[in-house]
């Protein structure tokens, strides 16, 4: 247990390298490549006068190092800055914005999760069968299917065609939003508050994002599943276990797929960064008042200081996610040495 | 004494790309109640084969495509899917050669144990078989605490005794042990060997020693099978096995140990190397490389004749 | 022999089907990828051939038909021709996923060689930058480098190409490493071959076949990722035709149930990033079979 910790506390040190060159490549992207953000947050053609008073007051004039230490300065406060465009913090916009972002990526990630590891175990398990063929060819067409197009076709069939799931927004307009004042947590606040149409109706609106965003994800759990699970089904304590008479279901699903995961779990950090990712064209597609739809939001009223800090931000949960995955990796295998 | 495992012209075939692998082609083999079984032969003659045969192990491809393995006197290649099961751990247990991955990493050997029992007596309290556990941990001479411990914390040899131990916990009769000195040092081994011997008398114990490395079985064994390409060729007590063998595979394998002196030099050494079990040769498999092959050999298969208390698939012995 | 079609063409098929043999569905899948991308190509190539319109043209026809007749896609909005914007629009797509992947496999690799070759405090330093860019989600960079450069069709192949650099670095630097502890490489230093011959005859070389798979594989998540941004109305002006913005004008009209404006473009995208996929499994498979099961 004292090693666990230990070994947590080193982890978590080990991030703030991490943490720095994401914040300084989003600084370089942002500040010091080409391309004059104030200028073309003004219309392009602004006096240069009222330009320069523009940098002045953004502090763009001043010398790169110290642009940059003061950059840290305010990521470290966890102060983001002020919007350009609104009279907002940019630090209240993006928390305002993202329990819709976290909310929808978690139930991505659960139906990414039960459908892709489901289906790459049980294509293992019946290999070089015509259902193994199927499930590989799905996992590599889903792959191939951009989110939004997915998101646009099942708003399409589900929405607009067979008219049972709707294709916008967290809820419907029929329920006062003054339900959801707490968290911002729909699913969470609707329960608590106990207002059980209202929490039907949220994940009423979940259904369509959530499962387009899941099943794009999908096919690389499907490959990654099956290809260990063929591996892992060679090794010596599978037949050992066979020979003690355990069960054929018992030894694919609970000793082969166990040990199977612990390699995905490793990879589990790229995965939810290409959820967030997807998150951002899921967003746009389904008008989900998301840290996604602000960015772009943002970026067409060329709300430079918003754009920055959601960047950051995802840079810092980037850093978070992969830490958490690791963290969970040592907890789950008992062979890692701290 | 009565008969636990008798198998009868059994046929292994593993149909792949490029043909079909006879990896057991016409073995006999019997096992009497509380003996132990010495199976010996060259690397990839078909021992594990036929080991894994007995409680129908066999990856895709293989296949049992003929004979009889009969345990008790009933047929294990006929039997249901329910029945193996029931076999399997209860009724016979079965250890491998590597005990370093013969265990599962995340599961303790708590888990392992808890699991095995649960799955033969379905209402088996927490308690009770973690408290049989212990027991059988203590009778292989590991502390009950490793209880908790998972498998990466202990060395080769006890977790070849753990899986004795998790083999053993359903008193099972018979014991078939594939290899299971080879991955550990010669110390370790020696004493394995001892334990075995121990267990079998206390277990009432039948076991089937498959090994390469005659020093094992001469030690433990009662009666001494030797394969080749496949077949059984010659069978005899553990004693008469070493002091006079018959069958000239059996001499010429003798002969490859050191410490075992032959009177006929020149058997020394085996020429060649265990044929292609795809095509394998007419007649007498071994005749390609047997040092005093006749003519008859190449064409026709030696029937068995009993020798001294052996059978021997041989024309030398017609 | 007198000639005949059935024959020339058993001639020509009779090797892809010997490979068939050989490798089976691996080759049959690397097949298929290789068809739908030389079709597109020549999409791509040769549009008069294929496309009754002028992409920008207005008023080929009734605004919004559905498809039939004159109109194989239907038409948008502006009276245009979809199947005539999905014809040109290959052009967009095809050119800046493809430029984009060589452009980041050429610095990647570069980086790779060099970082992985040299070792020291170089190699400390790219590392740890390319590791972190690699973990950071690429559409978010991209979209990023499309807000700061504006759109262009130069700029957007920047911001698609930036994201990939890690990859061929990873992969190159991992392989060179793993070369240079190999024997022969060390037999050849002992001979007196120089640095640069080493890397340029036993390096490379090694490095080439895997980066071969990963360059494909590479180019059919850009075509996504161009798609996207420009969905997403960042990286092209409104003056090149391209499916990812015909999709997002699409989506305008889905709650009337205009389907063939999304329909189209989408499934053209899906299907470019398929035939690259299906031709790198395919290769991958063939070249290396272990090489995508980690
Ligand atoms: N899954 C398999 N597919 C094809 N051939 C196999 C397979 N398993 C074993 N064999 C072949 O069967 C023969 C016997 O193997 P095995 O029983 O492992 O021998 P031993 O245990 O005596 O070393 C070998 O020639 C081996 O190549
Ligand atoms: S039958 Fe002939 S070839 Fe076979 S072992 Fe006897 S003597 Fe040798
Ligand atoms: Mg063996």
């Amino acid at each position: 247990m004292k090693n666990l910790v230990r070994y947590i506390v080193t982890r978590t040190l080990l991030t703030i390298p991490m943490v720095l060159i994401l914040l300084s490549i989003v600084f370089v992207v942002l500040r010091v490549m080409p391309g004059d953000p104030v200028s073309s947050m003004l219309g392009g053609h602004a006096p240069e006068r009222v330009i320069e008073q523009k940098k002045e007051e953004l502090g763009l004039n001043r010398p790169l190092a110290v642009q940059y230490v003061d950059y840290l300065w305010q990521v470290a406060r966890l102060d983001l800055g002020d919007s350009m465009v609104f009279q907002q913090g940019v630090t209240d916009a993006i928390i305002e914005k993202m329990p819709a972002t976290i909310e929808l990526t978690f139930f991505a990630m659960i139906i990414t999760l039960v459908v892709g590891v489901f289906l790459g175990a049980y294509a293992a398990d019946h290999r070089r069968e015509f259902r193994d063929s199927m499930i590989r060819l799905y996992g590599i067409v889903i792959y191939c299917i951009p989110v939004y197009w997915l998101g646009l076709m099942l708003q399409l069939i589900f929405g607009i065609w067979l008219d049972i799931f709707p294709i916008a927004g967290r809820t419907g307009s029929r329920i006062l939003s003054s339900t959801f004042e707490q968290s911002g947590f729909y699913v969470i606040d609707t329960l608590r508050a106990g207002n059980y149409a209202a929490f039907g109706d949220v994940m009423h609106h979940l259904v369509l994002p959530a499962f387009t965003l899941g099943l794009t994800l999908s096919g690389i759990f499907v490959r990654l599943t099956r290809a260990n699970m063929l591996d892992v089904l060679k090794a010596d304590y599978i037949v050992a276990a066979e020979a003690r008479g355990i069960t054929h279901t018992k030894i694919v699903y609970r000793h082969a797929l166990k040990n199977a995961m612990i390699p995905i779990l490793t990879m589990m950090g790229l995965q939810v960064a290409l959820l967030m990712a997807g998150a951002i064209l899921t967003e746009t597609t389904f008008s989900w008042p998301g840290m996604g739809r602000l960015l772009l939001e943002r970026i067409y009223l060329r709300d430079y200081p918003t754009i920055q800090g959601v960047i950051i931000v995802y840079a810092l949960f980037v850093a978070m996610v992969s830490l958490v995955v690791d963290i969970i990796y040592a907890m789950v295998d008992p062979r890692i040495r701290y | 004494m009565a008969r636990i495992l008798h198998i009868e012209d059994l046929r292994v075939h593993f149909p792949i790309n490029i043909g079909t692998v006879r990896a057991v082609e016409g073995a006999n083999l019997t096992i009497e109640e509380g003996e132990v079984m010495g199976l010996v032969g060259e690397s990839g003659c078909g021992k594990s084969t036929l080991g894994l045969s007995i409680l129908r192990l066999l990856r895709p491809p293989g296949r049992i495509v003929e004979g009889k393995i009969l345990y008790h006197g009933e047929d294990i290649v006929r039997m249901g899917a329910k029945e193996i099961l029931a076999l399997r751990g209860g009724r016979i247990a079965m250890i491998f050669q590597d005990p370093l991955t013969s265990l599962n990493p995340l599961f303790s050997i708590k888990e392992h144990f808890i699991e095995t029992l649960r799955t033969h007596e379905k209402r088996i309290e927490t308690k009770e078989a973690l408290a049989r556990a212990e027991r059988m941990l203590s009778s292989l001479g590991i502390s009950p605490e490793r209880l908790h411990e998972y498998p990466h914390q202990m060395s080769g040899g006890m977790r070849q005794r753990i899986m004795i131990g998790l083999g053993l916990i359903l008193n099972p009769d018979l014991l078939i042990a594939d290899e299971p000195t080879t991955a550990l040092d010669v110390i370790v081994e020696a004493q394995f060997l001892d334990l075995l011997d121990d267990l079998r008398k206390r277990f009432n114990l039948s076991i089937m020693l498959i090994t390469h490395n005659l020093g094992n079985v001469a030690q433990l064994a009662d009666r001494i099978s030797v394969m080749y390409c496949g077949t059984i060729v010659e069978v005899g007590p553990a004693q008469t096995i070493f002091d006079e063998p018959l069958h000239p595979y059996t001499q010429g394998l003798l002969a490859s140990i050191p410490n075992i002196k032959l009177d006929e030099p020149e058997l020394k050494l085996m020429r060649g190397s265990l044929p292609d079990l795809v095509s394998p040769p007419s007649g007498c498999v071994f005749h390609p490389r047997c040092p005093r092959a006749m003519d008859v050999c190449s064409e026709e298969w030696p029937k068995t004749a009993a020798v001294n208390g052996h059978q021997v698939n041989c024309w030398l012995y017609r | 022999m007198n000639y005949s079609p059935a024959r020339a063409l058993a001639r020509i098929f009779a090797p892809a089907a010997r490979m068939g043999k050989k490798y089976g569905v691996e080759w049959w899948i690397l097949c298929a990828g290789a068809c739908i991308i030389a079709a597109i190509l020549f999409m791509a190539l040769f549009p008069g051939t294929l496309a009754p319109f002028n992409p920008h043209q207005q008023d080929t026809g009734p605004q919004l038909a559905s498809p039939g007749g004159a109109h194989l896609m239907g038409t948008d909005n502006l009276k245009r021709d979809v199947w005539s914007r999905i014809v040109y629009g290959s052009r967009t797509i095809l050119g800046v996923s493809v430029l984009a992947a060589l452009l980041s496999s050429l610095v990647g690799i570069t980086l790779g060689l060099l970082s992985g070759y040299s070792g020291g405090i170089l190699d400390r330093i790219l590392s740890l930058i390319m590791d972190s860019v690699y973990v950071f989600p690429g559409l978010i960079l991209a979209i990023a480098f499309a807000a700061m450069f504006g759109p262009g069709i130069i700029n957007i192949t920047l911001a698609v190409a930036v994201i990939y650099i890690p990859t061929y670095f990873r992969l190159v630097r991992g392989q060179t490493l793993a070369i240079k502890q190999e024997l022969y490489v060390e037999a050849a230093r002992a001979i007196g071959a120089s640095g640069t011959t080493i890397l340029w005859k036993y390096i490379f070389p090694n490095v080439i076949a895997t980066t071969v798979v990963v360059f494909t594989l590479n180019v059919a998540d850009a075509i996504m990722i161009e798609a996207a941004l420009t969905y997403l109305g960042l990286g092209l002006p409104p003056s090149i035709v391209d499916w990812g913005m015909d999709l997002a004008m699409g989506k305008k009209y889905l709650p009337s149930g205009q389907w063939w404006l999304i329909t189209f473009p989408g499934m053209m995208i899906s299907l470019l990033a398929l035939g690259f996929t299906m031709l790198g499994e395919g290769l991958a498979e063939i070249l290396n079979p272990r090489l995508l099961e980690r």
